[in-house]
């Protein structure tokens, strides 16, 4: 039993961590209809980032607003205008294959220009164990876990108390109407990449120190990031957070009870379950086919 | 169309008389690039032609590849090895087309993902009947009416052949009522559905069809390499192959043949480019894209109304000059 508590606290700790990577993809998609396939390598990059502003010299905290600085501007306008904006109108195909392309940029060209080998991360949290009940928790897992809720939760107080958060929400659900109430739609949607760019950092913060900082570590993530997304409901931001919970937790406990060969598959069963039976994801609301 | 024609059979003919003059790594690479054509032309059938998303098909190359090695592996020819790969990968791709009967666009895209996930751990896991990471090695080239394929060359104009075949029979297909079928779908489901075509059958068949030849070209593919591992049939191969459809151009029937190349030659050709040459290839994917948005075939179209443009613009102004002129 104590085992089990301990696989679904540290299960929560990583699913958290989905989490803020599939909250960015879902609001990416609902304010603009973009698909990340680039979404594990946005969580990577800054990673790198940060290492290597902390090997100029600079403390871990600072390197992180530094980064996350770089990444509004790259990783949020720059994508927004140099990729998503001329492609859009096209459908969903070029852009899918467009991130594809970037993924694949971005994982090599740090492959080649920077390192291969996995670098260990400095971690937010003290290396220190708790003994509650006979349960050991870890600091990190703690922290991990309460800091990605507070984001998560935090931007969706934003998006549904704030004059902006609605506003963008308002964009989300129907452009025209939006553009007619006064919106500034271009603008709300480089919010949502902005705050994308944004969690795809804190996301770095949180998963380097376990995972390390490799050039191919986005790939695991985003495909995570992906199936937490659809589990949770595409179109309900609410849903990445539960959907990364629920990811988080059955791959830890399947790998401890089934067999770790098939941790990977975990995710796979949970989603074809979910979509044969509730295609709109758990807390998805339907979308009327359209003629 | 003409001018097609000329350019059609012009490549081929390079196709055939250029290779006994290539080095065998060469010789490797157009045999691998026209293994890609096949997948492709499956794949392009089932999301260029039918509209469907599909980011599995790397899945069926694997169940045909690892069809045939098995069955040889056994002791059983490669002629019962080809039409069992090809038969099972209808079959299964008749299976993953249910979910598409429910789930649509990205919903598809990902539950097609996680079948090809799942795929590919049972060749990593189930040592006993694939072999695990250790794959399957030895796997013979097959005869063909007493002429052993062994030589590189002659397994190369084997599969230039067998691309030839399919080829022609997905033309006559595409240019059939059920090719407009297909279509259709693409283009309107609901519409498509209410002009009483039957669009769950059409759906499940454009995900078969396209598994098929998928599991062809995999079958191929063991015979070419000789030994087969798990890592080619990742997810990461998957979305390589829509990668190449949509680059090639998505719906054109020589869209595969185009996109191959880039996928597969085209990062041979940037080795100069050292550990730098998946970089350049990424990055030349993404301003492909920007460019064309349609696929490389796009071109012509794209030429096509630039002309008319000006034509049109050009008979205006004529137009304008003699009112002008005129009053």
């Amino acid at each position: 039993m104590t085992d089990f508590l301990q696989l679904v606290l540290s299960g929560l700790a990583t699913g958290s961590i989905y989490a803020l990577a599939a909250l960015g993809f879902t609001l990416l998609w609902q304010a603009s209809g973009t698909i990340n396939f680039a979404q594990g390598e946005f969580v990577m990059l800054p990673a790198f980032t940060m290492l290597g502003l902390m090997a100029v010299g600079l403390p871990l905290w600072a390197s992180f607003l530094v980064t996350c600085a770089v990444a509004v501007l790259v990783l949020g306008w720059g994508f927004k205008r140099g990729i998503a904006d001329p492609l859009l109108k096209f459908g969903l195909m070029p852009i899918v294959v467009a991130t594809i392309g970037l993924a694949i940029a971005m994982r090599n060209g740090i492959r080649a220009g920077f390192t291969a080998e996995a670098h260990p991360f400095p971690s937010l949290f003290a290396d220190k164990l708790f003994n509650i009940a006979g349960v050991t928790i870890t600091l990190i897992d703690l922290g991990t876990l309460a800091m990605s809720l507070v984001l998560v939760l935090g931007t969706q107080a934003f998006l549904a108390k704030t004059v902006t958060g609605r506003a963008m929400q308002a964009v989300a659900q129907n452009t025209d109407s939006a553009t007619v109430l006064g919106i500034n739609v271009p603008r709300m949607v480089f919010y949502t990449f902005a705050i994308n760019a944004l969690l795809a950092c804190a996301a770095a913060l949180l998963i380097t120190p376990t995972y390390l900082a490799k050039f191919d570590m986005g790939e695991p993530l985003g495909t995570k990031a992906f199936f937490a997304a659809i589990i949770g409901g595409f179109n309900n931001s609410r849903g990445a957070l539960l959907g990364g919970l629920i990811v988080g937790v059955a791959e830890n406990l399947a790998s401890a009870y089934i067999s770790p060969a098939y941790k990977d598959a975990v995710a796979l069963v949970v989603f074809m379950a979910v979509i044969l039976f509730k295609p709109q994801g758990l807390l998805g609301k339907k979308e009327e086919r359209k003629v | 169309m003409k001018k097609s024609l000329i350019l059609g059979v012009l490549g081929l003919a390079a196709l055939i008389a250029l290779p006994p003059f290539l080095k065998s790594y060469g010789l490797y690479l157009l045999s691998y690039w026209l293994i890609f054509v096949i997948a492709n032309m499956g794949l392009n059938l089932t999301i260029g032609y039918a509209g469907q998303k599909s980011l599995g098909h790397a899945a069926f190359f694997g169940i045909g590849a690892y069809t045939v090695a098995i069955v040889m592996k056994a002791g059983l020819s490669f002629w019962l090895g080809l039409p069992l790969a090809v038969f099972g990968c209808f079959v299964v791709g008749l299976g993953l087309g249910f979910p598409a009967l429910r789930v649509q666009t990205i919903y598809l895209a990902f539950a097609t993902l996680g079948f090809n996930t799942a795929v590919w751990l049972v060749m990593r896991n189930e040592e006993w009947l694939t072999g695990g990471t250790f794959g399957i090695n030895n796997i013979a080239r097959p005869s063909l009416f007493g002429l052993s394929l062994d030589g590189n060359l002659r397994y190369y104009y084997f599969i230039l052949g067998m691309t030839i075949v399919l080829g022609a029979l997905l033309w006559k297909l595409l240019n059939s009522p059920w090719g407009k079928a297909f279509t259709a779908l693409r283009d309107n489901p609901i519409r498509a559905e209410s002009l009483g075509v039957h669009i769950q059958a059409y759906t499940l068949l454009s995900f078969a069809i396209g598994a098929a030849y998928a599991g062809a070209a995999g079958a191929l593919f063991a015979s070419l390499v000789q030994f087969i591992e798990p890592a080619p049939f990742t997810v990461g191969a998957s979305i390589m192959m829509y990668l190449m459809v949509v680059v090639g151009g998505s719906g054109y029937f020589f869209g595969p043949l185009l996109g191959s190349a880039v996928g597969v030659l085209l990062p041979e050709w940037l080795r100069f480019a050292q550990g730098w040459y998946l970089f350049v290839f990424g990055a030349a994917v993404v301003v492909l894209m920007l460019w064309l948005p349609d696929g490389l075939l796009s071109i012509p179209d794209r030429l096509k109304a630039k002309r008319l443009a000006r034509e049109a613009s050009a008979a205006r102004a004529a137009s304008a000059a003699s009112i002008g002129a005129s009053s």
